[in-house]
């Protein structure tokens, strides 16, 4: 018989205000089993740990039961603090009389009672308890970044300058990702592009960075240290290691299409590289709008390629890779201005969104950073900016606020402003929310010096008349109804997930939140962590973020993956549940019920088969198995009995 | 096919014209609309108190009659009747202990009435049902380029619950109209309400809306405005004329009923029309474009 | 002569027995208004009204309901669901303005006097307009 040991917390008030600490332990001082039991104010606290390991070592104790607050918090302390005191860590289990007794109950009676039956169940458990050893899971060294944005090109660097290998993968022909596209970034008002390019090219240079641009990931298998990947390598058409990136094949294709990254605004070839800095500065071909592709003709980029690079017949390639870790870095798309009917529908060649307006704005866009009407090329002299639109707005849209709009669209105003001096903005909003370092003095100097008037109200719909755009909104600072005849209007749309996105996660078997947004570990403290061990978050991936924020989380997310590549091995809790083969029928029903694809039938041997690795204990296929051959460790179908009948009688 | 038909007060009288080309319409298509033999004011427009049960029970013993009629679908042509039953039949529907205390209180109704059992129909949607291509093979007369701007106001449109198309940019009878070669003008305020019942109290409201809407209208290039419900056709049509007694330099344009133009490019009999209950004439630009 | 007279508000007034009743007809959460004011710019007959939408549900939310039922508004509103339809925080405005309806007809207020309604208006108007003036401004 073991000898237990057990130690009632008071946590304070929260426990002993509803529980009868004194009766628990007069009540189970003579419970078989219980060689020892003492009550504590603070359990968890530096002398209450001590207090544990002293009676460990005093009574010769070896198995000790916590009756505390939950396991989620404190099992850790507890199972290291039995472990320096010389018992298998596993034999310690926590009897929660906090949150599913104290907390949940106002007659104090019926909480004590309770209280001691929860404990009485958890010393049952403790007698079966087997001593158990972490699993050891060998890692390979080498990082996965999903996203070439500014979030995965940071975690990308951060990794690879920590020594480890990393592989990029990017979408697109180029990284970059959105802030490419930015003309400045607030509040600095840095030119986008000029601080992204030089890290865009440490990445391109860094020998520990492996870059797979026009590439997407198409499977994952496997389990933190030891992932498999298959990459889609698209085909591209042209030859990367012949090609230099002289551009003579932009130049003579006479194949034009509106272009993406421009935002629709003026055209791109159909052999293109995204913009001029793009990384890598080598061409793909866009089959669609190809002509070789499409009629059968042409084949001038063949014909001028100085170096033999186009090759028509290259074809797309699957890429076989082992990681140990992935970080999903992949970045928001802008809510279509389609879904807004009320605002045009996207059919009002003057009502543009946000990222439309970045491209006028920067100096290399198709405009040359002149701010022109779509409509006619003229300047706007009237320009309104609308924001929350599709953001807060549970009714209709997306219920969540896109944390961005209010730092941008007072940025565009202001650079509206410098460019067209004599122009007028106005900007119709329901808050604003430039919360930041340097945010608020920001959006001060756009209403004061740049004279842009802010009207609090929403506009309920904005129509085409006479060549402008009348906007029909609400100032309720003021009371009034408001027209403006506009010449160009802004909506500063909602920040969704990247277009794509469910596809990944159903790959990688990681959680989505109800917006289509990346479900973290905690909210609050493991930000950057995925539900999935090994697989971690960046950026607007997991919720709308300025760059500060971006970078600030990449490289958090970095550092988390650089914690596991630095240990050399990686442990995994052994609380999983195994297969008695003597009772095993090879029936497969634990193998459907596993959500982890942890279990696999053997067809040789008749029996199922567990990857102690990938099985989070989660005890479905012990509760499944009618013959009881699927049993988790320290969680056995005895012990569970024991522990129901103790609570029943 | 035989449909339950539910015509309410206002189509037997001001809005003859809605009924009378209505019916032979469906006829072309094989409906019958067969009018319910027990009907009573749908107590327009829907009560909004939450505990005034006394004025669920007009529209409620419509629906209870249309239950007993033994046809699942009820043809409205009227919006305001269509909206006030339709959300009638959702409240017995999702207040299970309201819909008792109504069922008992109406102790002299053989009926008990849940709320799922009639399918209330608006007449556009069933045009939308029997669809563009069955309705273009009917068309004997083209309109001659005739530009309309369609007018949708509010009750079949508000709240979503009820409503037979998308409440901010509404196409039903645009894709019908485009179909058969009509050109529908769109105008900002095609889905803004009419005000309604403000005409008996406050008849500046309305003449305020009213004269948004035409000149909006006018701007956009419409030859006349096409509508469904009667009190919008009231409210604009009659409205008009008053302006233009005020008025002099106010253009009108003529208000048809959706079913009156469709009907006359169907062939169907013009003197059907009453055309004196118009208050701005159309028989003007209906000669212009060959359709009387 | 007095035109801004300060506003005293107190959980008294927030919790009045007319903000009760009112909340009972109407089953509507007045606090879950941000005040976005876009029923206000959708409003087609707010020219007319002495208080616009967004701010009757915000004198609601201070718990002014008093100044709210002397209002015109209530007798303006046409009644065509825009403002609820489109409010992002569901806050169904039609309702309140129903409840604030019904809470003075209740008290013997009629807002239409069918006896001096001239015979030749009654007879002009289609009986949808009559019925549907009745039904909100008639107990």
């Amino acid at each position: 018989m073991k000898k237990i040991g057990v130690f009632v917390c008071h946590c304070g008030i929260n426990i002993a205000s509803m529980v009868d600490i004194p009766a628990v332990v007069v009540e189970l001082k003579n419970y078989p089993g219980v060689a020892h039991i003492e009550d504590y104010k603070y359990m968890c606290s530096q002398p209450g740990q001590d207090l544990i390991k002293k009676r460990i070592k005093e009574k010769e104790l070896d198995g000790v039961v916590i009756a505390a607050c939950s396991p989620n918090l404190h099992e850790e302390t507890f199972r290291k603090a039995s472990k320096s005191a010389g018992i298998n860590p596993y034999m310690c289990e926590i009897a929660n009389i906090r949150e599913q007794c104290s907390w949940v109950h106002t007659d104090k009676k019926i909480a004590t009672q309770k209280a001691i039956k929860i404990i009485r169940s958890i010393i049952e458990k403790t007698k079966y308890d087997e001593e158990l050893k972490p699993i050891e899971i060998p890692i390979t060294k080498k990082a996965l970044v999903i996203g070439g944005g500014i979030a995965g090109i940071q975690t990308a660097l951060n990794i690879a300058n920590s020594g480890f290998k990393v592989i990029l993968v990017e979408k697109s022909p180029s990284i970059g990702g959105k802030m490419a596209q930015l003309s400045e970034t607030f509040p600095t008002l840095d030119c986008s592009q000029c601080i992204l390019t030089p890290k865009m090219v440490e990445v391109a240079q860094h020998k520990k960075i492996q870059l797979m641009t026009y590439s997407e990931v198409e499977d994952v298998s496997g389990f933190v240290g030891n992932f498999k990947v298959k990459i889609k390598k698209k085909a591209s058409y042209v030859d990367f290691d012949k090609c230099t990136g002289c551009g003579i094949c932009t130049e003579k294709c006479p194949s034009k299409t509106p272009s993406e990254f421009n935002e629709q605004l003026g055209k791109r070839k159909a052999i293109y590289t995204p913009f001029p800095q793009a990384v890598p500065n080598k061409p793909v071909i866009d089959k669609d709008n190809c002509i070789y592709f499409k009629t059968g003709k042409c084949k001038i980029c063949e014909k001028v390629c100085p170096f033999d690079a186009i090759d028509f017949q290259q074809k797309e390639e699957i890429v076989t890779l082992e990681v140990g870790t992935i970080t999903v870095a992949t970045g928001y798309d802008l809510y279509e201005k389609a879904n807004m009917e009320e605002y045009g529908g996207g059919k009002i060649k003057d009502v543009i969104d946000g990222l439309t307006f970045e491209r006028m704005l920067s100096a290399s866009g198709s405009t040359d950073g002149e701010i022109v009407r779509p409509s006619n090329g003229e300047t706007p002299k009237e320009v309104v900016f609308i924001k929350c639109v599709g953001s807060r707005d549970p009714e209709n849209h997306y219920p969540y606020c896109s944390k961005i709009c209010c730092m941008y669209s007072a940025k565009h105003a202001m650079l509206y402003k410098h460019r067209v001096p004599d122009g007028q903005a106005y900007i119709f909003y329901m808050d604003v929310r430039t919360a930041g370092k340097g945010y608020e003095e920001f959006y001060q100097r756009v209403a004061e010096e740049d004279k842009v008037i802010y009207l609090r109200g929403k506009v309920s719909k904005l129509y085409s008349e006479d060549g402008k755009v009348v906007v029909n909104g609400v100032d309720t600072l003021s009371g009034e109804n408001i027209e403006i005849n506009a010449d160009l209007v802004v909506l500063a749309t909602a920040i969704r997930p990247s277009v794509g996105i469910e596809k990944l996660v159903n790959i990688l078997k990681i959680q989505m939140d109800k917006n289509g947004f990346l479900t973290e570990a905690h909210p609050k403290l493991r930000p950057v962590e995925s539900l999935s061990a090994g697989i971690f978050l960046a950026g607007c991936a997991q919720a709308p973020k300025d760059i500060p924020d971006t970078v600030t989380q990449a490289s958090a997310a970095a550092s988390m993956v650089s914690t596991i590549f630095s240990r050399k091995k990686l442990y995994h809790d052994p609380l999983t549940a195994g297969v008695d083969e003597d009772l095993c029928s090879g029936c497969n029903i634990c193998v459907g019920v596993c959500p982890y694809d942890a279990r696999e039938l053997n067809s040789e041997k008749g029996v199922v088969e567990v990857n102690e690795g990938l099985c989070e204990g989660c005890g479905a296929c012990s509760s499944a198995c009618p013959s009881g051959a699927a049993q988790q460790n320290n969680f056995t179908d005895n012990q569970l009995n024991r522990m129901i009948r103790t609570i029943l009688s | 096919m035989e449909i339950s038909y539910y015509p309410g007060c206002t189509l037997k009288e001001d809005a003859k014209n809605l009924e009378n080309t209505t019916l032979p319409l469906l006829e072309l298509f094989n409906i019958q609309a067969k009018e319910l033999e027990n009907w009573y004011c749908c107590g327009v427009s829907f009560s909004q108190s939450s505990d005034n049960l006394m004025q669920q029970l007009a529209p409620i013993r419509t629906l209870i009659k249309a239950k007993e009629s033994g046809r699942k679908r009820l043809l409205t042509l009227c919006d305001m009747c269509y909206n006030t039953l339709k959300r009638s039949a959702l409240f017995l529907l999702n207040d299970e202990e309201k819909r008792e205390i109504i069922n008992d209180f109406m102790d002299r109704e053989e009926t008990i009435i849940k709320g799922d059992e009639i399918e209330i129909v608006h007449i556009l949607s069933l045009l939308k049902e029997i669809g563009t291509e069955k309705i273009k093979e009917k068309i004997v007369k083209n309109a001659n380029g005739l530009k309309v701007a369609t007018y949708y106001g509010c009750m079949t449109l508000r709240p979503k619950e009820i409503a037979i198309d998308n409440s901010d940019n509404p196409q039903i009878m645009d894709d019908i109209l485009k179909a058969v070669g009509c050109e529908s003008i769109s105008f900002p305020f095609r889905n803004e309400c009419c005000t309604s019942y403000q005409i008996v109290n406050e008849p500046d409201i309305v003449k305020s809306q009213t004269r948004k809407i035409v000149n909006s209208a006018i701007k956009n290039g419409a030859e006349a405005i096409i509508l469904s419900c009667p009190l919008c056709h009231y409210n604009i049509d009659a409205v008009q004329k008053e302006i233009k007694e005020e008025d002099e330099s106010f253009t009108t344009l003529p208000v048809l009923y959706f079913t009156q133009l469709l009907s006359l490019m169907m062939g169907i009999d013009p003197s059907l029309n009453d055309f004196s209950l118009h208050h701005i004439n159309p028989k003007p630009l209906l000669k212009e474009k060959k359709l009387i | 002569m007095i035109k801004n007279e300060k506003l005293n508000i107190s959980s008294q007034e927030i919790n009045s027995e007319e903000n009760k009743s009112l909340r009972d007809i109407s089953e509507v959460n007045v606090y879950s208004c941000y005040q976005c004011g876009n029923c206000s710019s959708g409003c087609p007959a707010v020219e007319f009204m002495d208080i616009p939408p967004n701010q009757i549900i915000r004198y609601l939310q201070l718990g002014k309901i008093n100044k709210v039922l002397e209002s015109k508004t209530p007798w303006i509103c046409a009644a065509c669901n825009y403002c609820s339809a489109k409010c992002p925080r569901s806050v169904d405005i039609t309702k309140v303005m129903e409840g604030l309806r019904r809470i003075i007809l209740r008290k013997g207020i009629d807002h239409v006097d069918i006896n001096e309604l001239k015979k030749e208006l009654l007879h002009k108007l289609p009986p949808i307009a009559l019925i549907s003036n009745f039904r909100k401004f008639v107990l």
